[in-house]
């Protein structure tokens, strides 16, 4: 025990910016590690993610001490290079928004690190692992900078070099043609975004005068309205292109999926939120003062991603599509909390501000590390059935005991369910919205119990979604062979989950613990520290500010649950002592044998909500039949259906056919001649010495 | 400490003893109503003792899911009933969560079924948890809009408080947005319980039955369970909608004397409610399947109301 503390004293003496730079350096070195060992795959492998496990522990610690010290403590600098140019410094800072987002990557960079270990292994002599490795690492490390970065030119820098790794990482397995599509889909989206965010920045430069996010600190209050609306638009745009909200999210259903799992995994746990901490960076630091439409843009935003993420997902067979789906909606469920914390701070409700960002926040954690879960079993789940369709799985509850118990824990943690850590940070976000009704006297505050009604709405899709998610791919019988050989994914696969999944259950049942870690950061952003007051009874129960608003335990609900347990037991013990229990067949009308292809079907599954929401879907089915004498004795079937989404089909393909039809026309500038090109240089150089004058 | 332990056995005990009683009252009720002598209102007593004493045969294509399931549904319905001020204002376990813990326990129960139904690899049982899910997803607003109207009238969640604040000086019969929500609720309560316009609960006809189905395979104390959670299910659910809109007899304190009269008025107010559900389900047919959104959204759209009706009448 004493060996304990004092390991515990030594690690806590350590300060975080030091931590920090371990980890920076450590993903560093397992870039190189990674890449300069490529050709020995296992030992890049190993090397690459070993590197990764580790430096995510260490920002893992730095984020804990820094959040764990509590509001007063003051953020550590850090230079990373020389200054080169006296105005492009590489500094970072680890702030208490920061440090959040530092604790978020880490905790998933530390469980899909150790997951990789073992997933790596199905790369080995097909692609190179060691490339993986280096590229993994550099994906982490980016994103890390990004959370951490001082000043502008260290953001844009770490931004770009985060949708770079990302690109090559979603074109990792580039044979195959969807691959490239998709990659060059995200390429193409990641780049608008980064322009909005120059752009955004720019304006804000223009009234500092100076690159460094000190200089940044309310420095809306020194723009005029306009520029600062423009500002928040851009911001809005570039932040909500990579966050994926509704309708900017159509590249991350396409290239989320076809990453290699775990990077599938990092992508939809950790690097949407990257938009999120830009959000919330830029709207409650930079801009301040938020007038009304701002917190309203974002509160419908954040529904309406929500309601269609989850219905989307409903309609789709495909494991890490249907995942991806869902967190467009879970991105929707933390804007919601956000959207209302900036209303809050509009009608002047610190309080109530800080609930809202403690909502946003903790669902973003949580949102981590479920998705984050639910990807590594997909991951495994494919690697066991070599096929992304639901379709063709089924069974594997038994084949893959715990991966299924892992999947389990995460769809019903993500589905918002007691006593998990998706019900807590609901739980807030539902009393941030009822608390919301009483602050303004205006119509406006029909909207909370509407997004309310909506988040309800979502969660119980969800939770259909993953009944369907879960039941179609593990349980009944398996509907292909590769599903019936299926195997249980290895240790460093199952102990990568496993840590997750413990994740999960920590933050759902002792989630006072977690968010007085959150007061440097609501004492940061809106002024205010919650904590003490949202914890009852030692800090066993949450409960609100206001006098018996309304308390939950989640802990307290085990509890009375495994208090009860003993209730059916006993009914068992006297009632049927005699009662045998035996294996038989399931009842299938009397026929012979219940084969697979009568169970139900994913698509069947989802068929009522494709009929009632028709009008969104519009699905597109094609049936044809072949018979000898009549159409209802068919001899073969062909059965097709197929749903487009709406903002594809009427947003998107008219913008790419616009944009197309205009640069063909401006092709015909492009002549080849050079007497034309000079002529150009000539008028440009006219133009803009007019302009000058 | 003491008396609360007390509360806390004492609605347990009530929960389990009056839930079969409330079942086989209303399809008592509903069969003299038809003109049938029906089966005797302590049937299902009899019922859930012979299920336990009986042999049990599970499906050779189901996996833990299905054996862990009769215990969900019956733990989690059983702890819903124990959030709720059921005899007195007082909620024995309150302080562990108000209705929004109630509904997510129940869901949770819900969850656990609707993968029973596809465990055994039926066509049946996969009809049925794709039913489930889907007419309790479209329910789930309508209901949520229903509470908040009462949450935020009574500015909580919790639902001893909100019992409270309803028995204030201002509460009145035919508040507008009162009698608005409580219909929408009513509705709602139809659908989770699975009554006529939404489910049939007589039926085993292959294409209509959504509870029934996923029930299939189930057999022995694993289908005592089941009714048995189902059962508690339906009495906290009608519970729920009497103590919120009708606080009447329902003390601020718990005694003995408070506590038989708010059985008696407890007792009152189910029978009410009851006859109401009998005469729905009497006077109705079932609806098609997807018609039912639309008796949903009409729900949605009442509950609605009822928000905008506290904002226009405050």
């Amino acid at each position: 025990m004493s060996d304990l503390e004092a390991w515990a004293h030594i690690a806590t003496s350590v300060p975080p910016a030091t931590l920090l730079g371990a980890a920076l350096c450590g993903y560093g070195l397992g870039a190189v590690g990674g890449l300069f060992c490529m050709r020995q795959e296992k030992l890049a492998a190993a090397f690459s993610f070993g590197a990764a496990t580790l430096s995510a522990l260490s920002g893992l610690l730095a984020g804990l001490l820094m959040l764990g010290g509590g509001a007063g403590t003051p953020a550590p600098q850090l230079e990373l290079l020389p200054a080169l140019i006296p105005s492009l410094r590489f500094t970072v800072r680890l702030d208490a928004l920061s440090a959040l987002f530092l604790l978020v990557v880490s905790l998933l960079g530390v469980a899909i690190s150790i997951y990789s270990l073992g997933y790596a292994k199905s790369f080995f002599g097909r692609k190179n692992a060691g490339l993986l490795g280096a590229f993994y690492n550099a994906l982490l490390l980016a994103t890390t900078l990004t959370f951490v970065a001082d000043n502008i030119w260290m953001f844009l820098f770490a931004w770009e070099l985060m949708a770079l790794t990302a690109y090559c990482l979603v074109s990792f397995e580039h044979e195959k043609p969807e691959t490239r599509q998709a990659g060059v889909l995200f390429f193409i989206m990641s780049h608008i975004d980064a322009g909005c965010l120059i752009l955004g920045f720019l304006l804000l430069f223009q009234a500092s005068g100076d690159y460094s996010f000190a200089s940044l600190h309310g420095v809306g209050a020194a723009m005029s309205p306009g520029k600062r609306d423009a500002a928040f638009v851009l911001f809005l745009l570039g932040f909500g292109i990579k966050c994926g909200i509704v309708p900017l999210h159509i590249w991350l259903p396409v290239a989320h999926p076809v990453a290699p799992s775990n990077v599938s995994a990092l992508m939809s746990g950790l690097l949407i939120k990257t938009g999120i901490y830009g959000l919330t960076r830029v709207c409650f630091d930079f801009l301040g003062a938020p007038p009304l439409w701002w917190g309203v843009t974002i509160l419908a935003a954040g529904t309406i991603s929500a309601v269609l993420g989850v219905l989307y997902a409903l309609m789709e067979h495909d494991l890490k599509r249907l995942l991806a789906y869902h967190s467009i909606e879970n991105i929707g469920i933390i804007l919601m909390g956000l959207g209302a914390a900036l209303i809050f701070l509009h009608t002047g409700h610190p309080l109530l501000a800080a609930l809202g960002l403690i909502a946003g926040m903790y669902h973003t954690i949580n949102h981590a590390c479920f998705k984050g879960l639910l990807f590594l079993g997909a991951g495994a789940v494919l690697h066991a059935t070599h096929t992304r369709n639901m379709e063709e799985m089924g069974g594997l509850a038994k084949r893959m005991p715990q991966t299924a118990c892992y999947f389990l824990l995460g769809a019903v943690a993500i589905s918002a369910l007691p006593p998990l850590n998706g019900f807590v940070s609901e739980w807030l976000t539902y009393q941030t919205l009822l608390q919301g009704f009483g602050t303004t006297d205006s119509l406006w505050r029909l909207a909370f119990p509407w997004s309310g009604a909506m988040l309800a709405l979502t969660g119980a899709l969800a939770a259909a979604c993953f009944v369907k998610a879960f039941g179609i791919t593990f349980l009944a019988q398996p509907r292909s062979p590769a599903a019936g050989a299926a195997h249980e994914a290895g240790p460093w696969m199952r102990a990568g989950m496993a840590v997750l999944a413990a994740a999960c259950v920590l933050l759902g049942l002792f989630p006072a613990l977690f968010i007085r870690l959150l007061d440097p950061l609501t004492q940061q952003l809106s002024g205010v520290q919650l904590s003490s007051q949202l914890s009852l009874n030692h800090g066993l129960v949450l409960g609100l500010p206001a006098e018996k608003a309304g308390s939950v335990s989640t802990l307290g609900l085990v509890l009375t649950g495994v208090c009860l347990l003993p209730i059916p037991l006993a009914l068992r013990l006297v009632f049927a002592r005699k009662a045998r229990t035996r294996r038989g067949p399931t009842w299938a009308c009397g026929q012979a044998g219940l084969t697979p292809q009568m169970e139900y079907t994913a698509t069947g599954f989802s068929k009522p909500i494709r009929m009632i929401f028709k009008a969104l879907f519009r699905p597109r089915r094609d049936v044809q039949r072949e018979y000898d004498f009549s159409p209802y004795f068919a001899t073969n079937i062909r059965f097709e259906s197929h749903i487009e989404e709406v903002f594809v089909e009427r947003l998107y393909r008219p913008l790419r056919i616009t944009i197309l039809r205009g640069s063909r026309r401006i092709r015909a500038l492009q002549a080849g001649s050079i007497h034309a090109y000079l002529l150009y240089i000539f008028v440009a150089l006219l133009l803009l010495l007019v302009f000058a004058l | 400490m003491n008396l609360d332990f007390s509360i806390l056995l004492a609605q347990t005990a009530l929960l389990l003893v009056l839930a079969p009683l409330l079942s086989g009252l209303i399809k008592n009720w509903k069969a003299k109503l038809q003109n049938r002598r029906g089966p005797r209102v302590w049937q299902p007593y009899f019922d859930l003792l012979k299920f336990l004493r009986k042999d049990m045969v599970l499906s050779e294509h189901s996996s833990w899911i299905f054996s862990v399931t009769p215990y969900v549904l019956f733990l989690t319905a059983l702890a819903a009933g124990l959030l709720l001020p059921l005899v007195t204002a007082q909620a024995p376990l309150g302080l562990f969560g108000g209705v929004l813990a109630l509904v997510g326990l129940l869901a949770l129960g819900r969850f656990f079924l609707a993968l029973s139904g596809l465990d055994p690899a039926s066509a049946f049982g996969g009809m049925g948890s794709s039913r489930e899910m889907i007419i309790s997803a479209v329910a789930e607003p309508a209901m949520m809009l229903a509470i908040f109207t009462v949450a935020i009238a009574a500015g909580s969640t919790n639902l001893s408080q909100i019992v409270l604040a309803s028995q204030g000086p201002g509460w009145k019969f035919f508040d507008p947005s009162r009698a608005l929500a409580f219909t929408a609720m009513f509705i709602v309560l139809l659908a989770e319980t699975g009554r006529i316009p939404v489910d049939n609960p007589a039926t085993h006809l292959e294409l209509t039955m959504i509870h029934e189905a996923m029930l299939l395979e189930y057999s022995g104390r694993y289908l005592a369970l089941i009714e048995w959670g189902v059962a508690i299910k339906q009495l906290v659910l009608m519970a729920l909608l009497v103590n919120i809109f009708f606080p009447i007899g329902l003390a601020p304190e718990t005694t003995p004397a408070t506590f038989a009269l708010g059985l008696l008025c407890l007792a009152a107010k189910l029978l009410v409610l009851a006859g109401a559900v009998v005469l729905v389900e009497t006077s109705n047919a079932k609806l098609r399947l997807f018609r039912v959104p639309d008796l949903l959204s009409a729900a949605f759209i009442l509950a609605m109301l009822a928000l905008v009706s506290t904002f226009l009448f405050s």
